[in-house]
This record gives structure tokens, C-alpha cells and sequence, in this order.
């Protein structure tokens, strides 16, 4: 089972990466009103069963993939 | 007589490259430090104090300080500072105790995006810890900063939680990282565990610059030795 954990720097967190980029971005003359840049983390888990793999991975996240102050995650099962 | 040198664990990390001036501080005022690899699994017996130093644990990998958090030794520094004894972490030794929950917070990117390297001035906003009891409230420190991630976080309830406890213990005069409210060194709520991005073990020898690190570092070395001390009655 492969599922994918997409963790993004919390609403309200000052993200000077995120604001870097779209600096960037408009230095090369694209129009971006905002970027927030985060991390994503594949992960492939020797299960069949999406919910519980869904379950272990949020256990995860909360453990170490994330960190609840500042981030936010999202977890999508990528096949099942 | 003198006076016996409490023993103070430096823990090295994969990555920590201030474990050698910490210990070198350490024994210039008086301790003894050992240093301690971050698979052990127990702190050395009489240890009387614990510095995580700075340094990139891990490579920085995930975030600053999550994977050290889940290293062996950290349980055994876990168990020391709920027993009451002194923890001093410092820049990534910081991030790691508050990755462990053992500090509050979280320390993000600087605000201005630039990796400062700087002698910084502090203000001493609690004294009620071992590292600034001998201090004055509101004394100046001068003491090193030199990281990229050093912007303390905290949400509202957080930050208010922090001050009603008197856990704001170092604060920069002047904006160094965009940390919030300027806060440079923060404590657990009983004040036994002190995190700071500042590197007081680089500020004691006058020949070498400021010496702000001194009164810090001098305050473990104190609560290490009377910690031993009690165990030995």
C-alpha cells in the first residue's frame, strides 16, 4: 500500500521560504499571489487495508512526520 | 579545598559540532564533561547536569531537531529532566527539546531568510532558573548567535501560557530572526530545562570576544554540583 503525506506550514505561520519562491516566481514575470512552500513524504506500508494504513500513517504524522504547532498534514491513500 | 567538579553529559549527535566547546566550557568552570554518544541508552552515573549542544543533528533532516528527539539517549535525558535536573540546550539542542515536547514552541526558518553569525545582546527576563539565578533581572548578555532556523513560534495560547509562567528567560534587545516577541531563550515551567539559540559556550574566554556565556554556563555548573551533592546524602 503506497500513501503519500503532504505536510504544509499551518495557516498563519510565517513561511519566508514560501515568500522566497514568490520572489522569485515574479522576478521571472510570473503573477503569484501567494506561495507557501511544504514537504511531502511517500511512504509504502506492507498492508491491504487502506483504512488501517490511513490510521498508522496519521499515528505518524502525529509522532514525527509533522509537527503539530507548526504544520498541518494531509494524508492521501495513492492506491488501494 | 576546592570544590568537587560536578559532571555535566554533553550528548553527541550525528551532526553536533559544539560538543568539544561545550565541554571545553564546561570543565573552564569547573565541571567535569563527559561526552556521551546519542545511542546510549543511560546517562553517565553522578551526572549531575545534561547540555545538548549545537551542531545539525541528523543533517537537519525533516525538521531541525525531530529526528535527534527520537535518538536512544533522549530518553534517559527525558527521565532526568522530569526528575529535576538542570538540561541546557543550545541553538540545535534547543530545537531538539522542543521537538521533544520538552520545551514550548517550535523554531522556524529566520524571518529574513539569511543565516546570522553575530555577537547579539540579551536581556535577562526570569531569573527564576539555575542558568540565570545569579543574574540580575534585565542584565545585558552578549553572547554569539549563528544559525538559519532560530525564529521561535508560538501560537497565542501558547505565548500566553509561556509568559503567565515566567518562561521567557533570554530576549534579544534587537530583532536577530523574526522570533516571536524577540524571544531568545525559553524554560519548561519548573525552569530546570533551558533552551537558547545564543551559544554561551562560546562566550567565556575574554580572549576570544564577549563572555555573556559565562554566568549561564556557571549557573549549571552550580545546580550540577548541588544535584550531586543531595544524591550523595
Amino acid at each position: 500500500m503506497r500513501l503519500t503525506v503532504l505536510i504544509r506550514p499551518k495557516a498563519g505561520i510565517l513561511d519566508p521560504q514560501g515568500e522566497a519562491v514568490q520572489a522569485s516566481l515574479a522576478t521571472l514575470g510570473f503573477s503569484v499571489t501567494r506561495a507557501r512552500v511544504g514537504r511531502l513524504v511517500d511512504l509504502e506500508i506492507a498492508t491491504d487495508d487502506a483504512e488501517a494504513a490511513r490510521v498508522e500513517v496519521e499515528r505518524m504524522c502525529a509522532e514525527l512526520l509533522a509537527n503539530p504547532l507548526i504544520e498541518s498534514f494531509h494524508v492521501v491513500v495513492e492506491n488501494a | 579545598m576546592s570544590e568537587a567538579r560536578p559532571r555535566i553529559a554533553v550528548v553527541t549527535f550525528p551532526g553536533s559540532n559544539d560538543d568539544g566547546d561545550a565541554r571545553l566550557a564546561l570543565e573552564l568552570l569547573g565541571a567535569e564533561a563527559p561526552a556521551v554518544w546519542h545511542g546510549e541508552t543511560s546517562l553517565p552515573s553522578g551526572t549531575g547536569g545534561v547540555v545538548l549542544p549545537g551542531g545539525f543533528s541528523y543533517g537537519d533532516y525533516l525538521r531541525c531537531g525531530a529526528i535527534a528527539r527520537v535518538a536512544p539517549v533522549m530518553n534517559a535525558v527525558r527521565r532526568f529532566a522530569d526528575d529535576g535536573g538542570p538540561v541546557l540546550g543550545i541553538c540545535n539542542g534547543f530545537q531538539i527539546l522542543c521537538e521533544a515536547g520538552l520545551l514550548p514552541g517550535a523554531l522556524r526558518p529566520n524571518r529574513q531568510l539569511e543565516f546570522v553569525c553575530d555577537d547579539v545582546a540579551v536581556t535577562v527576563e526570569s531569573t527564576g532558573t539555575p542558568f540565570t539565578s545569579t543574574c540580575s533581572p534585565g542584565a545585558e548578555l552578549v553572547i554569539p548567535v549563528k544559525h538559519g532556523e532560530g525564529c521561535w513560534v508560538a501560537d497565542d495560547d501558547l505565548f500566553e501560557q509561556v509568559v503567565d509562567h515566567d518562561q521567557v528567560v533570554l530576549r534579544y534587545i534587537e530583532d536577530v530572526n523574526g522570533a516571536r516577541d524577540r524571544v531568545a531563550g525559553v524554560s519548561n515551567e519548573d525552569g530546570n530545562v533551558l533552551g537558547l539559540m545564543p551559544h554561551p559556550e562560546h562566550a567565556v574566554d575574554p580572549l576570544l570576544g564577549p563572555t555573556g556565556g559565562v554566568p549561564l554556563l556557571e549557573g549549571l555548573v552550580a545546580a550540577a554540583r548541588e544535584r550531586v551533592s543531595i544524591a550523595a546524602l
